[in-house]
């Protein structure tokens, strides 16, 4: 099978999303099949090489410096005529869920979200992907020619599978008029933190914090760890927290190795969307919080207590290892 | 474009040897994500009079949600009457419809909280070749200019463009506090209301639902004494090998 995969990066070194496909992609491709990895402006492709890539195709084109969903979806399309490829697979990010379904659509192929595992099934291709706010796995199957799926984050894992590639220059014909249909005019990156998205540890407060004035302690634990910060609906709807950092159902889904929550009591709502993180940990000063029934460690206690002690012991620790 | 799914406190259960959603028992509400989307057209009605129409692909039990929306203040509503099969299909549906409509603004919800798909907005944007911005958390209007704010990793990006527009609405497109809820006069005018029943076109679906299961349930929490956190550091270390 040959893959394509839209490969993101941060200034120009492809992201952990991109390891992440390629090492899905890999796998999927199976012996003698082909593994391009399309680029905007991609400087580090043998950092795709080492996940299994054999082809880059990177565009150099001032045009695509920032993102434009339908000019994207239209490159992606050309590389998939280019390069015959089967399945396309974007990411869990704001970018992948935008160009996935837009890919699909000009494809006229099936577009699978929230996959979480390689195929039971190559023909026809059937697959699990998450449901019902991860309350559910469901298998699919897919009955068109091709396949654009989005893999759920932190799903597959990074597999290292080192195999020698080559860069390519890949030029996209795209009209000029699809760049000026939709423009970007400003980007607002909070500076200096640990985006949620990439994060492999995640500090997430509730209301047991009382007030926006204690999130101090939530933030140095979090620099300790060097993990982002994140927090439950009502703190974000009270405005103690900018909405981004909200995480649940209607908010963001994450999937870190480590998800800790602190005064956070667990409702059904906040754990859909926190359920795929590969480990709980529940600090709570009431030991009935439903949320210790979903963690896989809990400390019961004042998280004003719990929280400044585990600070000390975490620099104590860190400065050892 | 509406959709309809179960309650977000619902308990999830498949039937016929799981291959189905059991939808026994199950309380069917607006997706939490189109409620935003729903307020901020209401909002942009009210400012410019413009009319509001609202189109749903599902079967007649939804009509409950759709009058719902009527009552807070829509003008009319489609019902496209079929059982939704896959984002596909759907997105099929609801681009046949609005190929002889004018709409200037199309707003969908970035994802139904039901099968997750997050889908058939994007899928209905590349079959009519609208403009398209997904998971949307702000929009303004300038004269003939639109300003769309987008949730990125670790922020947001404003993007510049015109109507007609088709856009993904999520959560920060309106307040919180903002939601409609329908009053009793709504809920009158509303009976006197359109609910157009449209039949599908046909469509073949691009993905089958084969089975669906539960996720494997965890083992019991393991409980570290709050006078003992070297203990908890020694097992996020050691047996989870997280830090």
């Amino acid at each position: 099978m040959n893959i394509l995969i839209f490969a993101e990066h941060n200034q120009g070194k492809p992201n952990k999303t991109a390891k992440e496909l390629a090492s899905y992609a890999r796998a999927l491709a199976g012996e003698g099949g082909t593994v391009t990895a399309l680029g905007f402006g991609l400087q580090s492709p043998e950092d795709l090489y080492a996940y299994g890539v054999n082809q880059v195709l990177n565009v150099d084109d001032a045009r695509f410096d920032s993102f434009n969903a339908k000019a994207y979806a239209l490159a992606l399309q050309q590389a998939v005529e280019k390069t015959g490829a089967d399945v396309v697979l974007a990411g869990q990010t704001a970018d992948g869920q935008y160009v996935g379904p837009l890919l699909a659509g000009l494809l006229g192929a099936a577009y699978v979200t929230q996959v979480v595992s390689l195929p039971e099934n190559s023909k026809p291709l059937a697959l699990k992907r998450k449901s019902f706010s991860n309350k559910a796995i469901a298998t699919v199957q897919i009955d068109t020619e091709k396949a654009v799926l989005n893999l759920a984050k932190n799903s597959y894992g990074l597999h290292e599978n080192p195999v020698g590639g080559s860069v390519e220059n890949f030029a996209p014909q795209v009209d000029d008029a699809v760049f000026d249909d939709i423009r970007s005019v400003r980007v607002e990156k909070a500076t200096g933190k640990v985006p949620l998205a990439d994060a492999e540890i995640i500090v997430s407060a509730g209301r047991g914090l009382k007030g926006p004035e204690n999130w101090g302690m939530i933030e140095e634990l979090a620099d300790v760890l060097g993990a982002a910060t994140a927090c439950s609906k009502p703190v974000a709807d009270m405005g103690w927290r900018p909405h981004t950092e909200h995480v649940g159902q209607t908010g963001k889904q994450v999937a870190p190795n480590l998800y800790i929550a602190i005064g956070i009591s667990g409702a059904i709502q906040h754990l859909a969307g926190v359920n795929s993180s590969k480990n709980i940990l529940v600090i709570n000063i009431d030991p009935e919080a439903p949320f210790f029934k979903a963690a896989d460690y809990g400390v019961v206690g004042d998280a004003f207590e719990v929280v400044p002690k585990l600070i000390e012991k975490l620099k104590a620790f860190k400065a050892e290892h | 474009m509406l959709s309809v799914v179960p309650d977000t406190t619902s308990k999830i259960n498949f039937t016929d040897d799981n291959t189905r959603f059991d939808k026994a028992g199950i309380q069917f509400v607006m997706n939490p994500h189109d409620e935003f989307g729903l307020t901020k057209a209401m909002q942009i009605k009210e400012s410019t009079g413009a009319e509001l129409h609202v189109v749903h692909v599902g079967p007649q039990a939804f009509e409950p949600v759709m009058r719902k929306v009527l009552a807070i203040g829509a003008d009319k509503a489609f019902r496209i009457d079929m059982e939704p099969a896959d984002s596909y299909t759907t997105a099929v549906q609801l681009a046949a419809f609005l190929k002889d409509k004018d709409y200037d603004l199309i707003i969908a919800g970035k994802e139904s909280l039901d099968y997750n798909g997050n889908a058939v907005h994007g899928l209905v944007a590349a079959m009519t070749g609208l403009r398209f911005v997904n998971a949307v958390m702000g929009l303004d209007f300038e004269g003939d200019k639109v300003l769309v704010t987008r949730e990125i990793e670790g922020g947001k990006e404003t993007l510049e463009t015109r109507l007609p527009l088709l856009i993904g609405g999520q959560k920060g497109l309106v307040k919180e506090e903002e939601l409609r809820i329908p009053n009793m006069r709504g809920i009158m005018m509303a009976r006197k209301k359109p609910l157009e029943v449209i039949p599908p076109v046909e469509a073949t679906q691009a993905v089958e639902f084969l089975r669906f299961e539960k996720p494997p349930v965890k083992s019991a929490v393991k409980l570290v004494d709050k006078d003992n956190l070297d203990e908890l550091i020694d097992l996020l270390h050691n047996e989870a090998k997280v830090i």
